[in-house]
């Protein structure tokens, strides 16, 4: 199978340099996009049926169409890589950023051209400092040989790219809460409309965008929209960053055609389940996303099949839940860490999730009662899409809500025997 | 009082945006590595640098994961106890860490080496459990590799 984004891993995980990026092919899209209308770029990147690789799956093309061209628009106008990779189970964007750091600033630069952007920031978790090193390092690189800059290759247009590193919050990772992060001001959710492509950063019209959806753009304007369909076994174009982790034989991220099984995902690439133990469920693409479980295992990875089994393939890197993991204890911890990071702004999510939180606390702890389950589901139904103020709670009752139906007996063990029955 | 050198790191950062309000958490960092933390007076120096108000930057100190408002140790170990971390162990791990340095979560060992915390996925969980020791990551972690780790920071 065609490798895309991963062609230009190095077996000792180095990052190619500007020239061997280049003698890789490296810039070849850029070059190509300069000498197309910005326009054109766009309705390339609509054919291509790219969807957004942060979780969400917003056709890329279509958003991008958004934003206000020509000669009347408000400038500057605002291109955000939200490298902001922070949900949990998810490590996929830090392997293009650390070893294909230059691939992140094609795809970006193709990117703001295609909007006409003045200024870029690529907006990086705090923690990620080898990214930060090799992001700084490619930058300075591509800012030598004019391919950021004022008149980029001749060509008129100009484009500044600056990387920000996070003071470190989930809900930076949120379109709208990345854009006051980096206005300097707490991560809080703004209100859409108007939406940030009409009034984003400072105001200005902005595209945020996903690091992996990125990585594509300069490959498909290369390559063409039919090409970037034909990588993929589904009707979400392209390839994908998958990914396994928990009790599996081989963890680990792979780059396979969107639509791959979640089967082939677990079985043949993370190698099955460890020695002795059996698989319980998976939550597909990060802790924001409901358990699948055994029957769902035949299902494609892709935006459209896994939302039609009632979850979301989310960022496509599966946690894996096994038989000795008390699936309570599992999914408090993913309450503890929503709850924690819940920026406060809405009842339903700081109230709802703190509360959710602690009941399933003493449920592990054997102080459960049967009324708390009930309790737990209409958190969930509370904190539903449409109750509150951006996705955060949505997402983090995805998992409670699913567990609650696929491991009910389990929840009922701890509170019947008054203890955990995994200790 | 900022330094000269933190200053001039902060005022570096200017042409980088529009308005220099939005340096907040820029300049609160750049102090901090300086220092370890950012104390009162830095808060107002800062505020008077970048025409924000003290509260308003306390407001946007004490929202981040990474803004220290009070001293911590020479060494801050960030132990990452999410969905894959747990999975894998993040409570032995975390129990060797207080056990081997003597404290609890968000406390600096008394010799002013360590300070352990938690954090939020580290974004590297095929090698869980993992934690940062200052910038550098340590992953497949377990009691003895732990120990070995520790010496390697004085």
């Amino acid at each position: 199978m065609e490798k895309v984004l991963t062609k230009d891993v190095q077996a000792d995980h180095s990052a190619l340099d500007i020239k061997r990026y280049e003698l890789a092919g490296g810039y070849q899209g850029v070059r190509k996009a300069l000498k197309m209308a910005p326009n054109d770029v766009v309705e390339v990147v609509k054919q291509s049926g790219l969807r957004g690789r942060g979780g969400a799956g917003f056709p890329t093309g279509l958003k991008w169409s958004f934003v206000p061209r020509g000669a009347n628009a408000p400038h500057p106008k605002y291109l955000c890589c939200n490298a902001d990779e922070m949900e949990p189970g998810t490590f996929k964007d830090r392997l293009l950023m650390e070893e294909t750091p230059h691939q992140l600033i094609e795809g970006m630069i193709c990117a703001a051209y295609a909007i006409e952007a003045d200024v870029a920031y690529i907006f990086l978790r705090g923690e990620y400092f080898l990214s930060a090193e090799r992001l700084r390092k490619a930058l300075a690189e591509a800012y030598e040989h004019n391919y950021l800059g004022k008149n980029i290759l001749g060509s008129g247009y100009n484009l500044e790219m600056h990387l920000h590193l996070s003071g470190g919050r989930y809900m930076c990772g949120e379109e709208t809460g990345l854009l006051n992060a980096l206005e300097g001001k707490r991560a809080n959710p703004r209100t859409k409309p108007p939406f940030p492509q009409i009034s984003g950063l400072f105001g200005k019209p902005t595209i945020v965008q996903n690091v992996e959806t990125l990585c594509n753009v300069h490959h498909i304007i290369k390559n063409g929209p039919d090409w970037f369909k034909g990588l993929s076994k589904s009707e979400d174009g392209g390839t994908k960053l998958y990914g396994a982790s928990g009790k599996v034989k081989r963890p680990g991220v792979w780059e396979l055609p969107m639509g791959t099984t979640i089967r082939e995902i677990l079985e043949e690439h993370a190698g099955g389940m460890k020695e002795g133990l059996k698989f319980r469920g998976l939550l597909p693409g990060g802790a924001s996303t409901d358990f699948l479980v055994e029957e769902h295992l035949d299902l494609k990875m892709d935006f459209t099949e896994v939302q039609k089994a009632g979850s979301r393939m989310g960022t496509g890197t599966m946690i894996v839940m096994d038989d000795r993991t008390c699936p309570v204890g599992f999914v408090k911890n993913l309450e503890h860490f929503f709850a924690q990071e819940s920026c406060g702004w809405c009842t339903p999510c700081w109230s709802g999730l703190s509360w959710a939180e602690n009941m399933l606390q003493s449920i592990e702890g054997g102080q459960g009662q049967e009324s708390d389950l009930d309790r737990l589901a209409f958190i969930c139904r509370m904190a539903a899409p449409g109750n509150t103020f951006c996705a955060l709670a949505p997402g983090a009752v995805e998992p409670l809500q699913s567990a609650l139906n696929y491991f009910r007996e389990d929840f009922e063990r701890h509170i019947h025997e008054k203890r955990c029955p995994w200790r | 009082m900022l330094s000269a050198e933190e200053r001039r790191e902060i005022e570096a950062e200017f042409e980088h945006y529009p308005d220099k309000r939005a340096l907040t958490i820029d300049a609160m960092k750049i102090v901090q590595k300086h220092r370890g933390w950012v104390s009162d007076e830095a808060l107002k120096d800062i505020s008077e640098l970048l025409g924000v108000s003290v509260s308003e930057l306390d407001s946007v100190a004490t929202f981040y994961n990474l803004i220290f408002r009070k001293p911590v140790g020479r060494h801050v170990i960030m132990v990452c106890d999410s969905i894959s971390c747990w999975t894998m162990g993040y409570d032995r791990v975390r129990d060797h860490l207080m056990n081997r340095l003597g404290v609890k979560m968000g406390e600096t060992t008394p010799d002013g080496r360590f300070t352990l915390l938690p954090i939020v996925c580290l974004g590297t969980c095929d090698h869980a459990p993992a934690m940062l020791v200052d910038e550098d990551l340590h992953r497949d972690l377990d009691p003895e590799k732990i120990d070995s780790i520790l010496e390697q920071y004085k």
